[in-house]
């Protein structure tokens, strides 16, 4: 009476490439639910709830505007500050969120995944999907100082036909964030000195990134370095795409989004091969 | 012919031991030099030279081994075993939080583990909201959830809270809702962890009727972890006893239970020896604690309103003045508040002046007036005098004595339970 069909085997080690697709479909509920309640949590018990979402930026691009634009000077290249700074923020902001949420993922849910077993990457998806949200709020709030400053008619910008490539551009942010974050999070759980890394290596890397500047205000190597920088060309071309000026390579674009394929498909390996036995050491 | 459901083939699980930090680097690249060198694992050893302790390797440990088990379609099968035997290990490897060392496992179905209740519930949602996330999380779609959220929200009793916040609910209340979310999930094999010591006696009742209900169905394969005896035999037809991470036994739930306690009295003697939880001069030390019934016969539990008889070994470590010595007893609650307490000075009892290594101290009650419930014995040898410095031994902890309820005042019912003592008496009215 011996039968040969199972429904799954659990093994010691997994092949790099096993990855579950059907589980991670049968989980969409749970995704979905997660990101309610990430969504929700955040702001209950706060009287501005939701309004929070536009305070931070509105005043974090107010600092700008005073730091980078009066004090330092910084060229925006002709277009008004504050809707350049929260056109860079409002991308910048995405990918942080992805990014240093997704790099808590073993720790913070330890002990959720220690007691239950669905797909793990759930849990990161539901963070970028949540954060998608939260920028869609953020996004709303850059629209409306856009369009104030397009009709004001003090300033010459327009948008262009890139704007096209808007959805693409925040799939690349999204894809980014999560594939550095689930590659951090495989390495915290067993070494926590990445955490302290992610603390002000996102911070350092926001002004490695044109938000507070336009590419062109640079030259010569510090340049090349700045089109090394996988959020480069996103953030101009954002920009672009807005506001007829910034850098808009394609190939810089194609390097981004290959970039970015490369680090989730990574970042997936690696989560997937850490999730079965990181209880153990986390 | 009925289904194998679950198939367990030569599992193993290893741990590291100590911390994780230094020294896990190192490991991890002397592993991974091994490996490209198309070694093996400086570090895993192979089941049949375990007992060939070398050096590299005792930073390591199995926490099961040789785990060989197969359990068919309607099958309850129950695992028992004392603290660290492996049986959680086992469990969370069926459940895949966590992987296993060697060996594998095959499932034919759909898998819903039960390790704890309430898992990712969120304080700030409501209990609605948490119903969905709870089944979610347990393996459940939305619409088997809203197929049963009815039921659930009856059986876990909150009609009234489903719109508050998780954060306002007692304790008890969302034990409850954490156990019905659970209760209703369906699938072929379910994993469950003690988790019906949950909430009070009256859901507890309810819980193990649930659970009953769930596999008299016929069709679920059930594995039940528990250290309740009673359920275990309830709801199981079949039993594995596990001991330091292997199966030592597999079949008959009676006979399993049996060779547990057996197993349990045989090494309880020399297990408080060991234990660290104690203070005084350990001129004298207890080394075990055993229960009798009337007709002498060793048991595992006191039941309400009868005979008991308590066996304190002891070892002389020095040399110890018996007949001075004062012997303490005390049975107390789960908030160490004493319940009862036997003090031989009191009581007027002199030990005789023995001098060899080992002997036993017995300590008979009569009737045991106490509630169910779990009891603390706290053991207290002193020599002399009450001062703390005369104390050979105290051990605060140093048995659990689990009283089994009883209808004591033959009224046809069983006493509630509670961790309290009570008396002979008697209640009339008069005009």
């Amino acid at each position: 009476m011996q039968q040969e069909s199972w429904t799954s085997i659990i093994r010691p080690k997994r092949s790099l490439f096993a990855f579950d697709l059907k589980a991670l479909l049968q989980s969409k509920d749970l995704l979905f639910l997660f990101v309610k309640r990430d969504f929700i949590s955040v702001y209950k018990q706060t009287i501005l709830g939701p309004l929070w979402f536009f305070i931070e930026p509105a005043l974090t691009t107010l600092v700008f505007m005073i730091i980078f634009g009066q004090i330092a000077g910084i060229e925006t290249g002709g277009v008004p500050q504050m809707a350049f700074y929260l056109a860079g923020l409002t991308c910048w902001n995405y990918f942080a969120d992805c990014f240093k949420k997704t790099s808590n993922t073993f720790i913070e849910n330890q002990h959720i995944f220690g007691k239950v077993y669905f797909p793990r990457i759930i849990t990161p998806l539901s963070i970028v999907l949540s954060s998608l949200i939260k920028f869609g709020i953020q996004f709303l709030l850059f629209l409306g100082v856009y369009i104030f400053f397009f009709l004001s008619s003090d300033y010459d910008f327009a948008p262009t036909i890139h704007l096209l490539l808007l959805p693409i551009l925040i799939m690349l942010i999204g894809i980014m964030g999560l594939g550095f974050g689930m590659i951090i999070s495989s390495i915290t759980t067993k070494y926590r000195d990445m955490r302290f890394l992610i603390q002000f290596g996102i911070q350092l890397w926001l002004y490695a990134s044109p938000v507070i500047y336009p590419l062109s205000l640079t030259e010569g190597k510090l340049r090349t370095v700045l089109m090394l920088n996988p959020m480069t060309s996103i953030l101009e071309t954002f920009k672009y795409a807005f506001f007829g000026t910034g850098t808009l390579e394609w190939w810089m674009l194609g390097y981004t989004a290959g970039f970015s394929l490369f680090i989730l498909f990574i970042g997936t390996l690696i989560f997937n091969k850490t999730e079965q036995n990181f209880m153990d050491t986390v | 012919m009925s289904i194998t459901r679950v198939k367990v083939e030569n599992l193993a699980k290893q741990y590291r031991l100590g911390e994780v930090g230094t020294g896990t680097l190192s490991h991890d690249l002397n592993r991974l030099w091994h490996r490209l060198r198309g070694k093996e694992d400086p570090y895993s050893i192979v089941t049949e030279n375990n007992d060939r302790t070398s050096e590299g390797t005792k930073d390591y440990v199995w926490a099961i081994q040789n785990i060989d088990f197969e359990v068919k379609e309607g099958e309850v099968l129950g695992i028992i075993g004392r603290n660290g035997a492996g049986k959680s290990t086992l469990l969370k490897i069926l459940s895949k939080v966590t992987g296993p060392t060697q060996g594998e496992i095959k499932l034919n179905g759909r898998i819903g583990s039960l390790l704890e209740v309430g898992t990712g519930m969120h304080p700030e949602l409501t209990g609605k909201e948490n119903i969905y996330l709870n089944g979610a999380i347990l393996g459940m779609s939305k619409a088997e959830v809203s197929r049963k959220f009815d039921e659930i929200v009856d059986f876990a009793g909150i009609a009234k809270y489903v719109d508050t916040p998780f954060k306002r609910y007692s304790s008890g209340m969302r034990v409850r809702l954490g156990f019905a979310v659970a209760a209703f999930l369906e699938p072929e094999i379910l994993i469950v962890d003690e988790v019906l010591a949950v909430g009070d006696a009256e859901f507890q009742k309810k819980a193990i009727g649930k659970m009953k209900e769930v596999s008299s169905a016929g069709n679920r394969t059930v594995l039940f972890v528990s250290h309740n005896m009673g359920s275990i035999k309830s709801l199981c037809d079949r039993c594995i006893l596990m001991d330091q991470g292997e199966i030592i036994f597999d079949g008959d739930t009676e006979e399993c239970i049996g060779e547990y306690l057996r197993k349990n009295s045989q090494e309880s003697s020399t297990d408080l020896l060991h234990s660290e939880n104690r203070n005084g001069n350990g001129k004298l030390l207890f080394s075990g604690v055993r229960l009798f019934n009337k007709d002498g016969e060793e048991i595992t539990e006191g039941f309400s309103g009868e005979y008991l008889k308590i066996r304190l070994d002891y070892v002389l470590k020095d040399r110890v003045e018996m007949d001075k010595v004062i012997l303490a007893v005390g049975l107390r609650d789960s908030y160490e508040e004493n319940v009862l307490n036997f003090v031989t000075d009191e009581m007027g009892i002199t030990f005789p002046h023995v001098t060899k290594e080992k002997g036993s101290f017995y300590l008979e009650i009569p009737k045991l007036m106490l509630r169910a419930g779990r009891y603390n014995l706290r053991l207290l040898a002193m020599e002399g005098d009450t001062n703390p410095e005369s104390f050979l031994d105290e051990i605060g902890n140093a048995f659990t004595l689990d009283v089994i309820g009883a209808d004591y005042w033959k009224s046809g019912k069983t006493m509630r339970p509670g961790e309290t003592a009570f008396v002979d008496g008697r209640i009339t009215l008069e005009e």
